[in-house]
């Protein structure tokens, strides 16, 4: 381990909610998500990760309204995701207040897009984000919340991704996501390996040992959660206080 | 009696992250103006000079402005001044960043990209993003920190002071040493995020409002 972990509250947002689902699909309404994210800052959470989950249906990231609400009370950094294709759109979102934005679908239609939002803006804010499902001996990248093949090869298009200078990857499991069975622990310690930027886990944290698995077996470099905070299975505080009794280094707080 | 309040001149060079800056300062009941010309910076009495991206782009951005006079004519007078990121390391001579490229000079030293590799062979990620605790000299802009407090960092490339007495306050990365804050006189500059450090980060804010 090299530096602290991260821990991330990920909130999946359709319209003005905050939802969940199961692999990606199958929604469900959990609340506003300014009142979650402000609960998660008051808690200590490193980071929040908003992600849009209609974007596609209506070609446009809609978040703006929410993140401007986020920033007035939150000041960790806040990542937005979901139907961002233009420079143009990374720049409203990052004049709302987001610290970074995550790009999918744009990226595997134009991965030109990665270099050009990194060298514009920074790579620091140019998240790729990876939605991973498992073939026989491999995984293959998807879109559109794991409903869309792209054909390419997740190992392949990390590497692409970080020639093109991406800062980070959001490295999501369909088949892992919402199970709450833990994290695609080989997935991660693959991707982890073969790049030298920043990966975060997401998908499928259930219980702590998750948590340790995926850190200390898989290097994840930070940790995305999801219906363990939004369902009150645990707090960031708890997950903080297992962490350091499992020597898992995570930042101080109190 | 009514307290005045400092207004803060934050200044607009082309690199757009200036919302997170301005929002956390108002959040301090700052006033605060965004400013982008060489009178408007003669004028200022606490300028701040956020940024991020690349070294060359920032030095271009204030140059092609002519604000790089105005700064440093602001620093000799002793007037307040922080530098955030990628504005606290134009503070420093040159970096090396893709070509050697000339900085504010303000205070003596090098920008230089952060080891892949530490002293005991160790490897890292680059960029460096994330939480980190911070050492701290005692100063006026440091009050209110403690041993737990931690700041949000995200760079690639750190400065290096030939003069230990400009390093205020540093951080380790796996056991690699990065200066956390620099300064000079009434100049500061941090690597970290302040604006996006909690309220350990507004605590510092609030403490170079209040210089």
């Amino acid at each position: 381990m090299t530096s602290n972990v991260r821990l991330i509250a990920r909130l999946d947002i359709k319209g003005p909610n905050l939802i969940k689902g199961i692999h990606l699909e199958g929604l469900r309404i959990i609340g506003d998500p300014n009142i979650f994210a402000r609960k998660y800052y008051d808690a200590g959470v490193d980071e929040i990760i908003y992600m849009d989950t209609v974007a596609s249906l209506y070609g446009r990231n809609n978040l703006s309204d929410i993140v401007k609400k986020t920033v007035k009370d939150v000041y960790v950094p806040i990542t937005v995701g979901g139907g961002i294709r233009s420079i143009d759109d990374v720049k409203y979102l990052l004049r709302c207040g987001a610290e970074k934005v995550a790009i999918n679908t744009a990226a595997t239609k134009n991965p030109g897009l990665i270099k050009e939002v990194s060298r514009k803006f920074g790579s620091q804010c140019m998240v790729l984000s990876i939605e991973a499902k498992r073939k026989e001996n491999s995984w293959e990248v998807y879109t559109e919340n794991g409903r869309q093949k792209t054909g390419l090869d997740v190992m392949d298009w990390v590497r692409i991704g970080e020639d093109n200078e991406a800062g980070e990857i959001l490295l999501t499991s369909v088949d892992n996501e919402g199970t709450k069975k833990g994290f695609d622990y080989e997935l991660i310690k693959k991707v982890s390996e073969s790049v030298s930027i920043p990966v975060i886990a997401s998908g499928g944290m259930g219980e702590y040992d998750h948590l340790n698995e995926v850190v200390k077996e898989s290097c994840a470099d930070a940790v995305a959660m999801a219906d363990i905070l939004h369902y009150e299975r645990s707090t960031i505080q708890e997950i903080r206080e297992y962490c350091i009794k499992s020597n898992i280094n995570v930042r101080d707080y109190e | 009696m009514l307290e005045i309040m400092n207004k803060i001149s934050v200044i607009d060079y082309g690199l757009c992250n200036l919302y997170n800056v301005s929002n956390a300062l108002n959040h301090l009941k700052a006033k605060v103006e965004i400013i982008e010309n060489p009178r408007d910076v003669s004028n200022a009495t606490h300028l701040i000079l956020p940024g991020v991206g690349a070294f060359k782009n920032g030095m271009r951005g204030l140059k092609i402005r002519n604000l790089i006079e105005p700064i440093k004519e602001h620093i000799d007078k002793n007037k307040p001044f922080l530098g955030i990121c990628l504005g606290m390391q134009m503070m420093l001579s040159k970096s090396y960043e893709f070509d050697e490229i000339e900085g504010l000079n303000i205070i003596d030293g090098d920008v230089v990209k952060i080891p892949q590799i530490n002293d005991k062979g160790q490897t890292h990620k680059i960029p460096h993003i994330g939480w980190n605790r911070i050492i701290y000299k005692d100063d006026r802009i440091t009050h209110g920190q403690n041993k737990k407090s931690s700041m949000y960092f995200v760079h690639s490339y750190k400065a290096e002071c030939n003069n230990p007495k400009n390093i205020l306050a540093h951080t380790l990365y796996n056991n690699i040493e990065i200066s956390a804050i620099i300064n000079s006189k009434n100049a500061y500059g941090c690597q970290f995020h302040p604006e996006k450090s909690g309220k350990y980060g507004l605590r510092l804010l609030n403490e170079f409002i209040k210089l």
